[in-house]
Parts: C-alpha cells; sequence; structure tokens
C-alpha cells in the first residue's frame, strides 16, 4: 500500500539544499573569506578575528534571520491560503503590513507634521520595531474583533483589504508632508532589510516566531478539515471559529513580527506555498508546513545571496529580489489557472 | 415496543424549521414527526423549494430548529457537542469541496479526523477502516487519483465512502443523484440500499428521483406544503400522498407503476 505517502526524498533533498544554500549564504559578500575559515569561525577556531567578527556578528544572523523570514512568511501564506480558500491570499491580506507600514509611517513621516514630538534623533531601528509592530497588533486586533462577528471569511478577507486602502491612504497624506529625507528613510524601510538584527533582537524574534509556529501546527488538522468546506469540517467536529482564531492568530504573529524586524517582505508567503504544493503534489497540511518551511528558507537565502551581489559593495533591496522571483510565479500560476488548486 | 424504541436512532418531535433573523421567523414547515428506525434507507422527497434542503441542514445542525426537538440516539442534538455528533452522524452534501486537489485516499481518510489524535496519525484501526470503506464502495482504484480527475458519479461514490470511514450510525446525503445520468442515479441509490444491508447504518438522502426512492427505500419522508408524511412507500402510494405532491396540470401518478407520466 504506498497511498499514505511519506515524501522521505523530497525531505532530504530540501534539507541538504537549506545546508548548501547556507554555507554559500555565510560564504558570500563583499569581504571573501575562505571556505574553512568560515567553517573555523562557527566554530571558533580561527585567528583572523575581523572575519570572526564579520561572520559571527554579521552574516550568521543575517543567515538566521533569512532562514526564519522565508519560513515564516511560507507558512503564514499557505494558512491564509487555506483559511480564506483563495490560492492567491498571501500572509498580509489581514492588513499586517498596512498595519505596520502605518505605523511606522507615522513615525517617520509623521515627525513633520507633529513637530517636536519625535526628533529625527529618535527614529532609531527600535522605534521603527516597535511602530511596526504596534501598528500590525493594532489593525490585527481590529480584524479579531471583526472576525468574532462576521461568520463569512471572504467577508474578513475584504476587510483586510480596505485596511490597505485605508493606510496607504494615510501614508500618501504623510508622504505629502514630508520631506525628502523623511521619505527616503520611509522608503528604505519598505525595502525590507535582513542585515538589521543583532543576537539580542534574533532572541525576541524567534520567541515570537516560535510562538506562532507552534499554534500552525496545533492547527494542521483544522487545516486539513477546512480542505472539505466549512460545512464538512463543521460535521467532523471542528470548532470554526476556534479554529479559524487560531490560524489567524498564528499568522499576524509570524508575520508581524517578521515585517517589525525585516520589513514588508512581498511574494515570499503568496509564491512559497504553490512552489511546494507542485513539488509534493499535496495538499495535506502534515506534509506541506515541514515543506513550505524549508521551502521558503531556501528561496529567502537565495534571494539574499543574489542581493548581496557576490564579489561587489553593493547590496539590493531584498523586497526588488523577492518580487523578481514571485511576480513570475505568480503569473505562471494565472497562465496554468486549471490546475490552480491549493 | 421496548425492542422497537431501541431501534430508533433519529426522532423528531412537533419539530418546526425555519429562519430565524433578530426582527423576524420565518417557518419553512413545522409539526414535524417522524422516527428513523436502524438499518434503513429513507428517502426525503418533495417540490422544489419545500424544505428538504432545510430540514437537513437542521437535522445536521447547522442551523438549529424553531421549536420541537430533534433526538439523535435518544439525545437531544442541542445538547451533543460537535465532536459527539460527528462521531454519530456524518454527511454529504451537494456544495464542491474547497480543494480537489486532494487525493482520493486523502479524503476518504479525512472522515477519520473525529477519532484520530491531535497531528491527524492514522492507527492501524483508521487505515483498516478506511481500506474496508474504499473496499464496500468498490473505488479501491481510484484511491490515488486526485479529485479534480474524477467524474461526478466517482466523486460522488469517494464522498459516501468517507461518510462511511467516519463510522457513525447514520448518514445524512442531500440530493446524491444530481448531475448525474439515469444508470449512475440508479447507482448510487442502489449502493446506499446495499450499505444499509451491509453495514445496517441508516441513510437518510433527499432527493428529486421519487421513482428510484419508491423501489428503493424502506422509509419515505414526503414534504408537502401543509405537512410532513413518514411512512413506507406502499402506504404512501395507497393513501394517495404523491398524488398530492405537485400540480396536476402537468403531470400525474401512477399508482400501479409507482412513477409519475405526463399528461396527454
Amino acid at each position: 500500500m504506498n497511498t499514505q505517502k511519506t515524501y522521505h526524498f523530497q525531505f532530504t533533498l530540501l534539507v541538504v539544499i537549506l545546508l548548501i544554500c547556507f554555507f554559500t549564504n555565510i560564504s558570500l559578500g563583499s569581504v571573501s573569506i575562505p571556505l574553512n575559515s568560515i567553517f573555523g569561525s562557527l566554530f571558533g577556531t580561527i585567528d583572523n578575528s575581523t572575519w570572526q567578527l564579520i561572520i559571527t556578528d554579521f552574516r550568521l544572523p543575517k543567515a538566521i534571520t533569512a532562514i526564519l523570514v522565508g519560513s515564516g512568511l511560507g507558512i503564514s501564506g499557505l494558512l491564509m491560503q487555506t483559511l480564506f480558500r483563495n490560492p492567491l491570499a498571501g500572509p498580509f491580506v489581514l492588513g499586517i503590513s498596512s498595519g505596520a507600514s502605518l505605523g511606522v509611517a507615522l513615525v517617520i513621516l509623521g515627525s513633520g507634521l507633529f513637530g517636536g514630538l519625535f526628533t529625527t534623533a529618535l527614529i532609531s531601528k527600535w522605534s521603527i520595531v516597535v511602530a511596526a509592530s504596534l501598528g500590525s497588533f493594532l489593525v490585527l486586533l481590529a480584524v479579531l474583533a471583526v472576525s468574532s462577528k462576521v461568520r463569512d471569511t471572504m467577508a474578513i478577507l475584504i476587510i483586510g483589504l480596505m485596511f490597505g486602502s485605508i493606510t496607504a491612504a494615510v501614508v500618501s497624506v504623510l508622504s505629502y508632508f514630508s520631506s525628502a529625507e523623511q521619505l527616503q528613510q520611509y522608503i528604505f524601510w519598505g525595502f525590507g532589510s535582513l542585515s538589521n538584527l543583532s543576537w539580542s533582537d534574533l532572541i525576541i524574534f524567534f520567541g515570537i516566531y516560535l510562538t506562532g509556529l507552534i499554534l500552525s501546527v496545533a492547527s494542521i488538522k483544522g487545516l486539513n478539515s477546512l480542505l472539505l468546506g466549512d460545512n464538512y469540517a463543521m460535521s467532523l467536529g471542528v470548532s470554526l471559529k476556534q479554529n479559524r482564531l487560531i490560524i489567524i492568530l498564528a499568522t499576524s504573529l509570524i508575520a508581524g513580527t517578521i515585517t517589525a524586524f525585516a520589513g514588508p517582505i512581498a511574494f515570499i508567503g503568496l509564491a512559497i506555498p504553490h512552489l511546494t504544493r507542485q513539488l509534493f503534489k499535496t495538499s495535506n497540511h502534515k506534509i506541506l508546513i515541514p515543506a513550505v518551511f524549508l521551502f521558503g528558507a531556501i528561496v529567502m537565502l537565495i534571494c539574499d545571496s543574489i542581493a548581496q551581489i557576490p564579489g561587489s559593495d553593493y547590496t539590493l533591496p531584498i523586497n526588488a529580489i523577492t518580487a523578481l522571483v514571485g511576480a513570475p510565479v505568480v503569473i505562471w500560476l494565472l497562465v496554468r489557472q486549471r490546475k490552480m488548486m491549493f | 415496543m421496548i425492542e422497537k424504541k431501541i431501534n430508533i436512532i433519529l426522532q423528531t418531535e412537533q419539530l418546526s424549521i425555519g429562519y430565524k433573523t433578530k426582527k423576524a421567523e420565518t417557518v419553512v414547515a413545522s409539526n414535524i414527526n417522524f422516527e428513523l428506525h436502524k438499518g434503513q434507507l429513507i428517502g426525503l422527497v418533495g417540490a422544489n423549494g419545500i424544505g428538504k434542503s432545510t430540514l437537513l441542514r437542521t437535522l445536521i445542525k447547522v442551523q438549529p430548529e424553531l421549536s420541537g426537538s430533534i433526538k439523535l440516539n435518544g439525545i437531544a442534538l442541542e445538547s451533543t457537542s460537535n465532536l459527539d455528533l460527528a462521531k454519530q452522524l456524518s454527511i454529504v452534501l451537494t456544495e464542491p469541496l474547497t480543494s480537489k486537489n486532494l487525493s482520493v485516499y486523502e479524503l476518504v481518510a479525512l472522515g477519520r479526523h473525529p477519532y484520530t489524535n491531535w497531528i491527524g496519525n492514522l492507527a492501524q484501526v483508521d487505515t483498516d477502516i478506511i481500506n474496508n470503506a474504499l473496499e464496500l464502495i468498490n473505488i479501491n482504484d481510484l484511491k490515488d487519483k486526485r479529485c479534480y480527475e474524477l467524474s461526478d458519479g466517482q466523486l460522488q461514490k469517494v464522498m459516501i465512502a468517507r461518510a462511511l470511514a467516519q463510522d457513525t450510525d447514520i448518514i445524512v446525503l442531500d440530493e446524491p443523484t444530481t448531475h448525474l445520468d439515469m444508470y449512475h442515479k440508479a447507482y448510487i441509490l442502489k449502493l446506499l440500499q446495499k450499505l444499509t444491508k451491509d453495514t445496517h447504518k441508516t441513510i437518510l438522502f433527499s432527493s428529486h428521483e421519487i421513482d428510484l426512492a419508491i423501489q428503493l427505500c424502506d422509509t419515505m419522508i414526503v414534504m408537502r406544503k401543509d405537512d410532513v408524511v413518514c411512512d413506507q412507500p406502499c402506504n404512501l402510494i395507497s393513501e394517495g400522498v404523491f398524488e398530492s405532491l405537485f400540480p396536476k396540470d402537468l403531470i400525474s401518478f401512477d399508482d400501479t407503476t409507482g412513477s409519475f407520466r405526463i399528461k396527454k
């Protein structure tokens, strides 16, 4: 009986590719460091203290951030696509990134409007992180409040999109009154960045991410039942409301922190679940969640490696690279619409 | 008498069904009384818009009753938890599946959902029940196919297998023969009859195939404008129930053949 496929081969392959991408990502950068010195610095057996510093304080946290961001966005995209029965849903449909953008826009651009309240010196990395978290958290609260009243998941999807429109409008009003310098700072946040995290940031990031991940794993059974439809899920003894709450909470925790720390990173959340379904040919979340985790991490590491433009001093905005990968995937999905399954 | 009581799976008393909003109550049908017995095939028939789907939706607890009571295995439906209900009643609906990307085996395996652990692992007993369901419906050769590759008739069989895998006392099907050709209509209803014999499950289905239902069902529930009648098909025929089912200008019921004929 081969009806319960185990997918050992695919998983082994993904883990091997992930390891290769991880070490490739660490070994690439503006300063070229030989491979054996990289392994040396990882295990603390290297004399060159500059190299050691570059690896442990810069490249390693960045590679780990890439893994967390890629896997997290992929998983929250998967959760949203199943919950909203919409193959084009992503982690940001609930208005999470809109909320974060609004928070950041208020801090960076609003300083012009509110005068002395925020001086430019105050706009540190942390105030942006706090503003982004607060913004996405408030939008999330609004969405959760609505979702406990509205039974229709499609309505929640539209409400999320409306929040996006409102924030976009507020941001354009704020930009109109802002200086070029402030606009530039806001735009740079919008590019997304994986390299802003120190080890202590990473610990906070990882803690929240892990909570979201545990909630996602706990909702695997409920997610699978949703593949049949709401009424069937209910007939299987699933509590729809509770199920939806856990899924929304998991997504918000994961996507919210990612946006707070790394900026609004586009397309990964939308594209990765589809690519994984193509590779694994299943809709079973017990297989998809670990597969999306690995696949998202791999793609993000590759995107980050490309963004650094190996051998040069330039670093491209990560958001541009993910869109370059993501947009063709979306087009490809639409062209193959007949099989746009989820 | 006591023996008979034990055999009752589903019972309604003075049941009134319909829709409730804050302002008003729309009663679709009221004073519904019937008893469904173990191992029987029951057909629910009636004209379009008479409330068959509303009745089924109320019986499967998707929609609350307006008044009266529904008892499943002697316990009021409203006081049965969703999980307990899932172990006693399974459904096959007309609504399309959200994802047709599931394989047949995965879909049937979802029927084991109420019994599996927190992450949905299938134990030996679960796989045995799933394989048994595939065997009973005779769809073993389909198990590795994806749902989007199936014909309507095949998909209906798979959905019935999923309901069987849920291992419940009663299976409720909403119009299981829609979209099917004449042969497959007969095939599916015949299959349901066979299942009641082989597994002693109670199967309740709504249908517009009145002639087929008369031939196959042990009991029929007929919904008319003013009342709901539940009896054996032959009694319903002799009482002239089917005659009064539809307006008489186009079709008439032939008692001897048990079918409707177009008026010439």
